[in-house]
């Protein structure tokens, strides 16, 4: 490998300061002790033991984690479904116009989403909370699952699936011994793309919450309007950090797969 | 070889096919991959299907498996008709030809794929596995995943899978393609052995011809989604019915010409007052275009004029060296040349004819087919 030139180490530098230097900040004056967020007077961790303790907050973020979960397996169920019947062998009548259908979300202003989810929901009578958010967040992160999923499915070999009927399954077990396992990791990405969607959602969660319901996008930005606190910027940090230990931990456990099948190669290479 | 038992239930009236193909299309649009096509096949028949590529010989077989409807006609499979039985729900077992092995699985777990379903005791499965390893020679393979072995051990591990559930009817498409030659021929007996011991029938689909001829109990010759002969392989090879079938099958030479008269033999004017006789394979006219159809293996080459009915004379233009034989093109002054295949009966090479030289080709006049065009 060459080593870096001047201008590698340049763009890079400004690359990371324009991606972090924003955080730093905000990490940084959450250990301030003054309440006053741009002035900076010493050295405390007295906002988290604030944070911690402030129910409203740990309130949304409970709310943000079960949205952000059922959302995102309801969604991971619906959206395979849908990539699967969009990828079958042999088109179906309204073929295309169903599959530009299903992306069309992708690109529907979240606005507009989030407002005709609203005006259902008050149609149908039903009360705004939890499960109005969940079916909302479903709703357009199906889109991102189904994309992810046909994209993997479009290199699988539909002749796997057919070695599996004629072995004796049935349709459901050929899929679920056969397919499932491998799209399984296109599967587990649109879940996780989904999961991540939902927890950063606010425009379509600010339309369908309702009082009983907050999610923490909301809380934050609600609360910022009245002013930025430091409170604010150590319930953030707390989330930079979960999400930093979240990637750390996922790639570890994917290097640790890659290395287990090598040795299970080397295993068998000796058999 | 089975036929030699006096094994022909396709002779006895009275015998029940285990696969009855009646009148069978198969349309991709327009286009008519299998068309009208009429078969019947016997159980514990090894039958095999040739063709070129493209001609419909793995449409044949999906339909036979259920993974394609027939545009039109009926499949009856052991006295059941096959309209909407699910594959799953059929005793028919398909080895693809891709294969079709299941990555995310182990050698030895797609071999107890089929096992597994069949609600089969874990030791049974067990044993019936590991006799399949053996029986296709991947024993120290069992752990590993189809990536990490070679083509033809995954070919090996897709015929295993296919064989472990011991099924009435067998589908093989290209099951020996990836093989050397010896491996091939090993497994080709072990075929036969097993469709011996198991009274499976068996349907290959193969590129080759030789191979067809070794197993096969009879052969389907296949153009443009249609059957253009189907016999035992001795009729399909001294008797072919068509000169597509002659030139599909082995080596042959294409002599064209008019047929001249008919008689015990026919006369065929192939050169301004040059004839040749041959047998009649079909009904002829006088007058009208045919071709004389003889193998390589049947004519004889010499320096002296010969006295056999059928002699030209011509100049060898090429030797083919293949080691048990040779074969001689001789170039005939008329314009045709004729290939001429001698045994190589001694080890030291004592060639009689070298390039050049001029030579008499000569058959028997039972020994060509005079095949109308
Ligand atoms: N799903 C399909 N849609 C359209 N055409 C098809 C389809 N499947 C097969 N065909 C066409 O039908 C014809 C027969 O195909 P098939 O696969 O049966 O050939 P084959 O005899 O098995 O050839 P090969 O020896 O190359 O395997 C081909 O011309 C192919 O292009
Ligand atoms: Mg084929």
């Amino acid at each position: 490998m060459r080593g870096l030139s001047v201008f590698n180490i340049v763009s890079l530098t400004l690359g990371f300061a324009f991606l972090y230097i924003p955080m730093v900040i905000l990490v940084v004056y959450s250990f301030n002790e003054s309440k006053l967020v741009t002035v900076w007077a010493g050295f405390s961790t007295k906002w988290y033991g604030e944070v911690i303790r402030n129910e409203a907050f740990l309130d949304a973020a409970w709310v943000t984690v079960r949205v952000a979960f059922f959302s995102a397996t309801l969604a991971t169920v619906l959206g395979t479904m849908a990539a699967l019947a969009m990828m079958r062998r042999g088109a179906f009548v309204g073929r295309t116009l169903f599959s530009g259908m299903i992306y069309a979300p992708l690109v529907m202003p979240e606005v507009i989403t989030g407002l005709s989810l609203l005006l259902l929901f008050i149609a149908i009578g039903l009360d705004r909370g939890v499960v109005t958010i969940i079916l909302a967040h479903t709703t357009f992160a199906m889109c991102y699952v189904s994309v992810v999923v046909s994209s993997r499915l479009v290199s699988f070999d539909q002749s796997l699936e057919e070695a599996a009927l004629d072995l004796g399954c049935t349709p459901f077990q050929a899929f679920w011994s056969v397919t499932l396992p491998i799209i399984a990791p296109a599967v587990i990405a649109g879940w996780l793309l989904a999961f991540t969607l939902s927890l950063d959602d606010l425009v379509i969660a600010s339309f369908t919450a309702g009082p009983s319901a907050t999610t923490l996008p909301i809380k934050i930005f609600s609360s910022v309007r009245l002013g930025v606190s430091p409170e604010i910027n150590a319930l953030s940090t707390i989330i930079i950090a979960i999400v930093t230990v979240g990637v750390l931990v996922a790639s570890v456990v994917s290097k640790r797969q890659i290395a287990a099948a090598r040795r299970d190669e080397v295993l068998a290479a000796r058999a | 070889m089975v036929n030699e038992l006096g094994f022909a239930p396709w002779d006895d009236p009275g015998a029940a096919p285990l696969i009855r193909i009646e009148r069978v299309s198969k349309r991709f649009g327009d286009f008519a991959a299998i068309d009208d096509l009429t078969l019947d096949i016997y159980p514990r028949e090894f039958f095999a299907l040739l063709g070129p590529s493209g001609c419909g010989k793995t449409t044949l077989m999906r339909m036979l498996a259920g993974f394609e409807a027939p545009s039109a006609g009926g499949l009856v499979i052991d006295g059941q008709d096959m309209a909407g039985v699910a594959p799953n729900k059929r005793a028919v077992n398909m080895m693809f030809q891709s294969y079709a092995l299941f990555p995310h699985l182990s050698v030895w777990d797609n071999i107890a794929f089929g096992l597994k379903r069949d609600r089969m005791a874990k030791p049974a499965i067990a044993d019936r596995v590991d006799e399949m390893l053996k029986l296709v020679q991947l024993d120290g393979f069992a752990r590993r995943k189809p990536h990490q072995i070679s083509g033809g051990q995954r070919q090996r591990v897709a015929l295993a899978r296919s064989l472990a559930k011991a099924p009435k009817l067998l589908l093989l498409d290209e099951p020996l393609g990836a093989l050397d030659k010896k491996l091939r021929e090993e497994t080709q007996f072990e075929l036969m052995e097993i469709q011996e011991q198991t009274g499976t029938t068996f349907v290959i689909v193969t590129h080759d011809q030789e191979e067809a001829m070794t197993v096969a109990s009879r052969v389907a010759v296949m153009e443009a989604g249609r059957l253009v002969q189907v016999d035992t392989p001795d009729r399909i090879y001294e008797q072919p019915n068509s000169v597509y079938v002659a030139d599909f099958i082995g080596d042959v030479n294409l002599i064209e010409g008019r047929v001249g008269a008919l008689g015990d033999t026919v006369r065929l004017d192939w050169a301004e007052g040059r004839s040749l006789t041959g047998q009649a394979g079909g009904a002829l006219t006088p007058g009208a275009a045919a071709t004389l159809v003889i193998r390589p293996e049947k004519i004889a080459i010499a320096r002296d004029e010969p006295t056999e009915a059928n002699r030209v004379r011509g100049k060898i233009l090429d030797i083919g060296y293949l080691g048990n034989l040779s074969t001689y093109h001789v170039a005939l002054p008329e314009g045709p040349v004729v290939k001429c295949s001698v045994t190589n009966r001694s080890r030291l090479s004592r060639r009689d004819f070298t390039w050049d030289d001029e030579v008499w080709v000569s058959w028997s006049d039972t020994a060509g087919l005079v095949l109308g065009a």
